[in-house]
């Protein structure tokens, strides 16, 4: 399969190169937001429609400062750009699904330091993508979010329901969870080949 | 007088704010924030140590110029400009390590550039330096960014040495620890040992605790 088409993109960044569980961005909610399942797959929607316009927003903003040759100020301007779309995208669920913006809480503001976000206009940048290949990069990498995410919550849901030691409780044990499960993904390392 | 005593008569005093970070709030550890850098970029003791320098770097500036500026920032968009504040370093100390090293500047990846969504700056600047002076967030910062170098050396030494068989790889000082028939632990080195490792750091600091406690409820 020709590495540069949007279709392997899509497929790589969401499974092979999933972005939680190999790239380790977006660690912070991955742990945080993973105790319950309804709210892992808002949370997971959520990052994935940001990560769209902003990705978008993001291949717009380099263009123009390419034009100017001012790319020392990329990293400024992405996170400005970054804040202003996680911003917008609170104003518009507000207005238009108020149960999902409430359901959200504080987790919508801070998909602003989630480090996916910034991490996949970063990414895409130096991989030098165009319009296409980053709008599947951002498909690609919010459904892999969402999967990882998911995934997690469920596997936690259960755990509740069992007796662990004391100790263990807590991050630790969400830690060697998502390592079991970084280990699974490995082994869809060999699809693109 | 103690360090908990001092703590309780007259503010906290300048050696505890320092420690605080180091070991009782350690960013890593204790408060478990930051963990995209930590557990990225510790396959090898030589990123780590670029990695802390780093943030150190950043933390230490950043701290100092919020702490210095925190009167003049008006409340509603201090977020705003206390990121706008830490973007600036970064893209400085991005600079600065593509002129020193091209290696760990492939190595660390975008992940240096992702130091500006790191939890502890952003977490520092609004929790400590914007109500504190410039000395004592100065010394908050320090602090931190060492218990925060520790947690990534703690994590890339044993990575490293399981899974490599070696210290300081891609430096002159590089170490063999084993002979050579040494099996590396390959695991270690990929994405599930950074969580396994990260996983057994965090139990053996929660077991030092849990026995401390139990300590100190028995001799009282």
């Amino acid at each position: 399969m020709n590495a540069e088409s949007p279709g392997f993109i899509l497929i790589n960044s969401c499974i092979m190169n999933n972005f939680v569980l190999s790239a380790f961005l977006g660690i912070c909610p991955f742990l945080g937001v993973s105790g319950k399942f309804e709210t892992a797959s808002r949370m997971g929607m959520a990052v994935t429609f940001t990560l769209i316009v902003s990705s978008t927003c993001a291949y717009a903003i380099n263009a123009l400062l390419a034009a100017f040759h001012i790319e020392y100020l990329r990293l400024i301007c992405y996170i400005v750009i970054i804040a202003a779309v996680v911003q917008f995208i609170e104003m518009f669920m507000k207005k238009y699904s108020p149960a999902l913006f409430r359901a959200l809480g504080i987790y919508l503001p801070l998909i602003t330091t989630n480090c996916a976000v910034l991490g996949l206009a970063l990414l895409q940048t130096s991989k030098g993508y165009h319009l296409i290949q980053c709008f599947a990069y951002a498909v690609g990498a919010g459904t892999g979010f969402t999967i990882a995410l998911v995934v997690m919550a469920g596997l936690r849901e259960r755990l509740n329901l069992h007796d662990v030691p004391g100790m263990v409780k807590g991050t630790a044990l969400s830690l060697m969870l998502a390592g079991i499960l970084s280990l699974a993904f490995m082994g869809f390392a060999g699809l693109g080949t | 007088m103690t360090i908990e005593q001092q703590k309780f008569s007259r503010g906290p005093s300048d050696l505890s704010t320092f420690l605080n970070g180091l070991w009782r709030e350690n960013p890593v550890f204790v408060m478990v924030l930051g963990m995209c850098p930590v557990l990225a970029v510790t396959n090898a003791v030589v990123n780590a140590i670029s990695m802390g320098l780093a943030t150190t770097f950043v933390l230490v500036c950043s701290s100092a110029l919020v702490a210095m500026l925190h009167n003049f920032i008006p409340k509603q968009v201090r977020i705003a400009t206390y990121i706008v504040i830490i973007a600036t370093f970064v893209t400085i100390v991005d600079y600065v390590i593509q002129a020193i090293s091209l290696k760990i500047y492939g190595a660390l990846g975008a992940y240096i550039q992702l130091i500006v969504v790191n939890c502890i700056i952003l977490g520092r600047a609004e929790a400590f330096a914007g109500k504190n002076t410039v000395r004592k967030s100065i010394l908050d910062a320090f602090g931190m960014s060492i218990g925060f170098t520790f947690a990534l050396l703690c994590l890339a030494s044993v990575r490293e040495i399981l899974g490599n068989g070696t210290l300081f790889c891609n430096t002159p000082f590089v170490i063999h620890l084993f002979g050579p028939h040494f099996e590396p632990w390959a695991i270690m080195l990929l994405p599930p040992g950074g969580f396994f490792v990260l996983a057994f750091w965090l139990l053996l600091f929660a077991w030092i605790r849990q026995r401390k406690t139990s300590k100190g409820t028995l001799t009282s």
